[in-house]
C-alpha cells in the first residue's frame, strides 16, 4: 500500500508539474505577449511592466520564478481587471464549488439508485427505461442541455425561478450540469451491479437462506459501489469543465464564468492560472480516488 | 436400492414387440444425421446476429446511414449555398432574414407572384439571411468530419503505439507506457481549451494562404490536440489485448516458425484484437463531435463563415426565445447522431465484445 | 417403506435464452436417503450442477424448474414461498460450491460470513453465533480459527476457503449437504483432505451428502448410490462396485476408460469422441447415440427406458437388450432373465460388432 501511495503520489507531483510547463510554455509560445509593443504606451513603461513580471529574463527562468509563485500562492494579476488572480479565484470558485458539489452529489446518489434499480430489473421496462433516458442524456452536449432547460422551465413555463445574484436558485443549473455524470454513473453501476449478481458468492448467500433484499443491500451493493468509486476523478473532472458551460448559460458569475470570459478577452495570465488550479484539483481528485478504491477494495493484495 | 417402483420402467418386457431389425448397428450416415448439428457460426456471424437482433443498434445504423447519405447527396441540388446570402433575381435578398421554416421573405413572395418557382427555406433563414437548412447540413458534415477525422487520428497512432509497446514488452513497454500515463492523467478538456487557445493564435497567422487557411485554425489545433491527447486510451486498449493474445499458443507457434514481428503483429494479433478497436472507435466518434461542440461553445470552434453543429447552436442561443427553432435543429442534429453512434456502440460492443460473451 | 429424505421426480429444469429453451435437466427422478451418499457424474453441461441448483432453488434467471416435484420428507419444495424457500435453504440443505476462491464475499470477513448463516437459522445471540463459528472452523481444521474469524477471504488460500464454506454449510447442520465439484478447484494433495473431512463429517454429523463430480474415481469409495448423468437425464444408476466394475450404459463405459487407472499403465485412455448434444434441440431417441460405437437403429428412434441390468442396477440402454441381459421389473428377483429364459431364440449374432 505505502509504495502504491508513493508511486500515485509521485505520478501525480509529475503531472502538476507538467501541466504547469505545458502551460506556462504554451502561453509564452503566443505571438504577442501580454505586452507587446503595440499596447504598452510608451517604451519606459513597456519596459518597466517587463521588468515588473519578469519578462526581461529568458523563458526557463521565468518558469522557475512563476512556480515558485504558485507555491506561494501568487497566481500573478489578471491583465483586464487589474486585480489578483488568487483572489478572482478563491472568491469565484466558493460558486462554482457550491454548484459542483450540490451536482456531484445528486449525480451520485440518483445515480447509485438508478443504476442498482435497471440491474434489478433487467430487461423489463424499468431498466430499458432509464438505459434509454441516461443514453440520451449522454448525447445532449450540456451547453445545449442547458439552454433548453432554461427556455422551457424558467422562461416559457415558469416553473422555477432563473438564477441572479439576488434569487440563486440552483435547481436547473445543479440538474443541467448533475445529468451527464449520472448518467454515467448509473450506467457504471448497472454493468457493475450485474456482474457482481453473476458472481458465485452472491449464490452462496442465497443458498445460505439470505432474504433477497439482503442479499443486494449487504452481499452486491458494497461490492458494486467499488468500481463506481473510480470514476470520482473523471467526475470531478467533467464537472469543473460543464461549470464553465452551465455558469456562463444561467449566467452564474463562477469560477467557469471567469475563465470563459478569460479565453475571449485573450486574458493570459488568468488561463494560465486558472487552468493550472483546476487541473490540480482533477488531479488531486484522480489521486483520491485512486487512492479510496485501493482501500476499500480487499481483492487487491497490496504488494 | 432407493428406487421407489415410480421409477421402474412400466413396461415389461415381455410384452416388448421385437423388431430384430432396430437392433441392427447403425451405419455412420444414420448416425451424422441423427445428430442436430448446431449452427456452426463465426464469431462474426454470431456477433452480426446478435447485433440484428438488437432494435435500437439497427435503428442507429439506419439513421446513421439516411443522415450520411442526405448530408452527402442534398447539398449538390439543394439550391442555396451555406455561406451566401440568399438571392432573388441575382440580387442579394436582405428581407430574408431571420425567417421561419417554410416561409418566404418579401422579396421572395413578390418573385413568386411573378410566376418564379422558390425553393422553400424548409428550416427558414439565420441573421445573415442564409438558408438555415443547407447550413445544418453542413454543419452536421462539419461534425462528422471532425467526429470520424479525430478518431482516426486516434485510431492510428493508438494502435501503432499500443502495438508496438505490447508486442515488445520488458523495458521499451515500461517507458512507452509511463509517458501513457502522464499523458492519461492530464486532464483533457482543460488541455484541448489550453492548446485550442495557443494554437489558434501560433497558427492563425502561419496558415493564410494554405489550403488549410478554409479548415480554420481551430479545427487543425482540435485535431492536434487529439492526436497529442485522446490516443493513449486507444494505445492502452490495443496493448491489453495485445498483451493478452500475445501469450496464446498460435501467437507462439508463429513465432516459434520464425515469423518476424510486424506480420505477427498483422497477422495474428491484429485481427484478433479487432472487434474490441472498432468498439472503441465507434465510441469515440460522438466523443469528438463533443468535444468539438464544446469548443465552439467556448468560442474556439470552427472558423466562420464554416459552420458546425456546435457553432450553430451556439450561435443561437443568443436569439433563443425569439427564434427557438435555430437552436432546434442542430440541436436535434446533434443528440440524433451522438444518440445513434452511442447506441449503436453498445449494441456493438454488446454483441462482439469477448468480454460479455458467455 | 418408509418416506425417503428427499424424493426428485420426473424433475425438468430450462433455461430460455437467445437461440431457444436450454432444457439442462430433462425429467430425471432419484431418492436421497437419511445419511447416504449420493454421487452424481457426468461431464459438463450434462445437468449435474443444475439438478443442485435445482433442488436449492437458486437457479437464476433465465433459468426455472419446468415441471416434476421435490420432496423433502413429502414436502414439494417447488411449491414453497420465498419465505419457506429462505428456511429451508441453509437450514435444511446447505451446498457448498467448485470455487472457494470466488465463493466467499471478498469485502466481509469470514466470521461475518459464518455467523450470517448461523444467525439466519438459530436463535443464537452475536456472541454465540461466534462461538459457534469458531467451533465450526476447528471443526473443519481451520488452524487458527480465532484470527480466521477476523481474516478476509483474500487472505485465505483455496483449501482454507473451502473448508470455511464447508464450516458455513454445515453450520445449522443440515439435512442434506450438496457439495458442486467441492474439490475440483483445489490441488490434488487438497482435494484428498477435503473429501476426507467430509467424509468424517459425515460420519460425526449424520447428514445425507449429494456429491457433484466429473471424476468418478474421486467419489467412488465414498458414495452409496451413483448416478451418471447425460443430457440431462440419468444414464446410469446403482452402487459404486457396479457402475464401476460393470457399467452398462455405453456412455458410462466410455467414462471408465477416459479415467487414468494406475494399476493397468500399459492401456491408453480412450477419450469419447464427439462433443455434447445442443441441449437446445434435443435428438430423437438415445441423447448418446451420435458418440456410440455401439449405436443401433433403435438409439436413433426410441428412447431407451431404465432397464434393470442386475438388482442394484440401472441402465438405460438398449445395448442390454440386445446382451440380453436383462432383468423382469422386479428387482427383487435374484436371478438374471436372459432371452433364453424368455423362451426366445438368442436373435442376434454377438461376432458383427464385438470386439470392434
Amino acid at each position: 500500500m505505502l509504495k502504491y501511495t508513493v508511486k500515485r503520489v509521485l505520478l501525480a507531483v509529475v503531472t502538476v508539474f507538467i501541466i504547469s510547463a505545458i502551460t506556462f510554455f504554451a502561453m509564452n509560445a503566443i505571438p504577442g505577449g501580454p505586452f507587446s509593443k503595440e499596447k504598452a504606451p510608451d517604451p519606459a513603461v513597456q519596459a518597466m511592466l517587463e521588468a515588473r513580471f519578469n519578462l526581461d529574463k529568458p523563458v526557463p527562468q521565468q518558469f522557475v520564478i512563476y512556480l515558485g509563485n504558485l507555491l506561494h500562492g501568487d497566481f500573478g494579476i489578471s491583465l483586464k481587471t487589474g486585480r489578483d488572480i488568487s483572489q478572482i479565484i478563491t472568491e469565484k470558485f466558493a460558486v462554482s464549488a457550491k454548484l459542483g458539489g450540490m451536482a456531484a452529489g445528486f449525480a451520485i446518489v440518483l445515480g447509485l439508485i438508478l443504476g442498482s434499480v435497471a440491474a434489478l430489473c433487467r430487461n423489463r421496462w424499468p431498466d430499458r427505461l432509464i438505459i434509454f433516458l441516461t443514453t440520451l442524456f449522454v448525447s445532449v452536449p450540456s451547453f445545449i442541455l442547458a439552454t433548453i432547460l432554461l427556455l422551457v422551465f424558467a422562461l416559457t413555463l415558469k416553473w422555477v425561478g432563473v438564477f441572479s445574484a439576488n434569487n440563486p436558485n440552483y435547481v436547473l443549473p445543479v440538474i443541467s450540469l448533475m445529468l451527464y455524470p449520472m448518467s454515467y454513473i448509473t450506467r457504471l453501476t448497472k454493468s457493475s451491479m450485474l456482474d457482481v449478481l453473476g458472481q458465485d458468492y452472491i449464490r452462496t448467500a442465497r443458498a445460505k437462506g439470505v432474504r433477497d433484499s439482503l442479499v443486494i443491500f449487504k452481499h452486491a451493493l458494497r461490492n458494486a459501489l467499488i468500481p463506481v468509486i473510480t470514476y470520482v476523478g473523471p467526475m470531478v473532472a467533467y464537472i469543473l469543465t460543464g461549470s464553465m458551460v452551465v455558469e456562463t448559460v444561467f449566467t452564474i458569475g463562477g469560477l467557469g464564468t471567469e475563465f470563459v470570459r478569460s479565453i475571449n478577452n485573450q486574458d493570459y495570465p488568468m488561463i494560465m492560472a486558472t487552468t493550472i488550479f483546476l487541473a490540480v484539483l482533477m488531479v488531486v481528485a484522480t489521486l483520491v480516488s485512486d487512492m479510496v478504491y485501493k482501500l476499500v477494495d480487499p481483492k487487491i493484495t497490496f504488494d | 436400492m432407493s428406487n421407489n417402483p415410480d421409477v421402474m420402467p412400466k413396461k415389461q418386457f415381455l410384452s416388448l414387440q421385437i423388431d430384430l431389425k432396430k437392433f441392427e448397428k447403425a451405419t455412420e450416415e444414420e448416425k451424422t444425421q441423427h445428430e442436430t448439428m448446431r449452427e456452426s457460426t463465426t464469431f462474426f456471424r454470431d456477433g452480426m446476429r446478435k447485433l440484428r437482433k438488437n432494435p435500437l443498434a439497427m435503428i442507429s445504423l439506419v439513421v446513421l446511414f439516411c443522415l450520411v447519405m442526405t448530408i452527402i447527396i442534398v447539398p449538390m441540388f439543394y439550391p442555396y449555398s451555406y455561406e451566401q446570402m440568399i438571392t432573388v433575381n441575382g440580387k442579394r435578398d436582405k428581407t430574408a432574414k431571420n425567417l421561419a421554416p417554410f416561409t418566404y421573405s418579401k422579396n421572395e413572395l413578390k418573385a413568386i407572384e411573378e410566376g418564379q418557382e422558390i425553393f422553400p427555406h424548409i428550416f427558414g433563414t439565420d441573421e445573415l439571411c442564409r438558408d438555415y437548412f443547407i447550413r445544418v447540413l453542413y454543419g452536421a458534415r462539419v461534425s462528422l468530419a471532425v467526429g470520424l477525422f479525430a478518431s482516426l487520428i486516434v485510431l492510428v497512432i493508438g494502435l501503432l503505439y499500443g502495438s508496438v509497446s505490447g508486442y515488445f514488452g520488458g523495458k521499451v513497454d515500461m517507458v512507452m507506457m509511463r509517458i501513457v500515463d502522464i499523458i492519461y492523467s492530464l486532464p483533457d478538456t482543460l488541455m484541448v481549451i489550453l492548446l485550442s487557445v495557443v494554437l489558434t493564435q501560433v497558427l492563425g497567422t502561419s496558415l493564410q494562404g494554405t489550403a488549410l487557411a478554409k479548415v480554420g485554425t481551430n479545427m487543425i489545433s482540435l485535431f492536434v490536440v487529439f492526436g497529442v491527447l485522446y490516443w493513449v486510451g486507444m494505445a492502452r486498449l490495443v496493448r491489453g489485448q495485445i498483451l493478452s493474445i500475445k501469450t496464446n499458443e498460435y501467437v507462439l507457434a508463429a513465432r516459434a516458425m520464425g515469423a518476424k514481428p510486424g506480420r505477427i503483429i498483422r497477422r495474428h494479433i491484429l485481427p484478433n484484437c479487432m472487434s474490441v478497436i472498432f468498439i472503441s472507435v465507434a465510441l469515440q466518434i460522438p466523443s469528438a463531435i463533443f468535444t468539438e461542440s464544446f469548443l465552439s461553445f467556448i468560442g474556439l470552434g470552427v472558423q466562420a463563415p464554416m459552420p458546425s453543429l456546435g457553432s450553430l447552436a451556439n450561435a443561437a442561443r443568443g436569439g433563443m426565445q425569439s427564434y427557438p427553432y435555430k437552436m432546434v435543429f442542430p440541436a436535434l442534429f446533434i443528440c440524433l447522431i451522438v444518440l445513434s453512434f452511442n447506441l449503436l456502440g453498445d449494441g456493438l460492443r454488446d454483441a462482439f465484445d469477448p468480454k460479455l460473451r458467455r | 417403506m418408509s418416506t425417503p429424505l428427499l424424493q426428485v421426480k420426473d424433475l425438468c429444469t430450462s433455461f430460455n435464452v437467445d437461440s431457444g429453451e436450454v432444457r439442462a435437466v430433462n425429467g430425471i427422478s432419484f431418492n436421497l436417503e437419511k445419511g447416504k451418499v449420493l454421487g452424481i457424474v457426468g461431464e459438463s453441461g450434462s445437468g449435474k450442477s443444475v439438478t443442485a441448483y435445482s433442488i436449492m432453488r437458486i437457479l437464476v434467471e433465465p433459468g426455472r424448474i419446468t415441471g416434476g416435484q421435490i420432496l423433502f420428507n413429502g414436502e414439494d419444495i417447488v411449491k414453497y414461498s420465498k419465505k419457506q424457500m429462505r428456511e429451508f435453504r441453509g437450514k435444511r440443505v446447505s451446498i457448498i460450491f467448485q470455487d472457494p476462491m470466488t465463493s466467499l464475499n471478498p469485502v466481509y470477513t469470514i466470521g461475518n460470513q459464518l455467523r450470517e448463516a448461523i444467525l439466519l437459522h438459530t436463535d443464537r445471540n452475536r456472541k454465540e453465533a461466534n462461538a459457534r463459528a469458531l467451533e465450526m472452523l476447528q471443526l473443519v481444521g481451520v488452524n487458527d480459527p480465532e484470527k480466521r474469524l477476523k481474516q478476509y477471504p483474500y487472505e485465505l488460500s483455496g483449501g482454507m476457503r473451502q473448508r470455511v464454506m464447508i464450516a458455513m454449510a454445515l453450520a445449522c447442520e443440515p439435512d442434506i449437504l450438496i457439495a458442486d465439484e467441492p474439490t475440483t478447484a483445489l490441488d490434488v494433495t487438497i482435494q484428498a483432505q477435503i473429501l476426507e473431512l467430509m467424509q468424517e463429517l459425515q460420519k460425526k454429523m449424520g447428514m445425507a451428502i449429494i456429491m457433484i463430480t466429473h471424476d468418478l474415481g474421486v467419489i467412488a469409495d465414498m458414495c452409496d448410490e451413483i448416478i451418471v448423468m447425460y443430457a440431462g437425464r440419468i444414464c446410469e444408476r446403482g452402487t459404486a462396485d457396479a457402475i464401476f466394475y460393470n457399467p452398462r450404459h455405453e456412455y458410462t463405459k466410455g467414462l471408465m476408460r477416459s479415467i487414468p487407472r494406475l494399476d493397468s499403465h500399459h492401456e491408453r485412455l480412450i477419450p469419447i469422441a464427439g462433443s455434447p448434444v445442443d441441449l437446445t434441440n434435443m435428438p430423437k431417441g438415445c441423447a448418446f447415440a451420435s458418440r456410440c460405437d455401439a449405436c443401433m437403429k433403435v438409439c436413433l428412434t426410441e428412447l431407451p427406458e431404465e432397464f434393470w441390468v442386475a438388482k442394484d442396477h440401472l441402465a438405460s440402454c438398449w445395448r442390454n437388450v440386445k446382451d440380453g441381459v436383462i432383468l423382469p421389473c422386479n428387482p427383487d428377483a435374484k436371478e438374471q432373465v436372459t432371452w433364453q429364459d424368455l423362451g426366445v431364440k438368442y436373435p442376434f449374432d454377438m461376432k458383427d460388432d464385438e470386439g470392434a
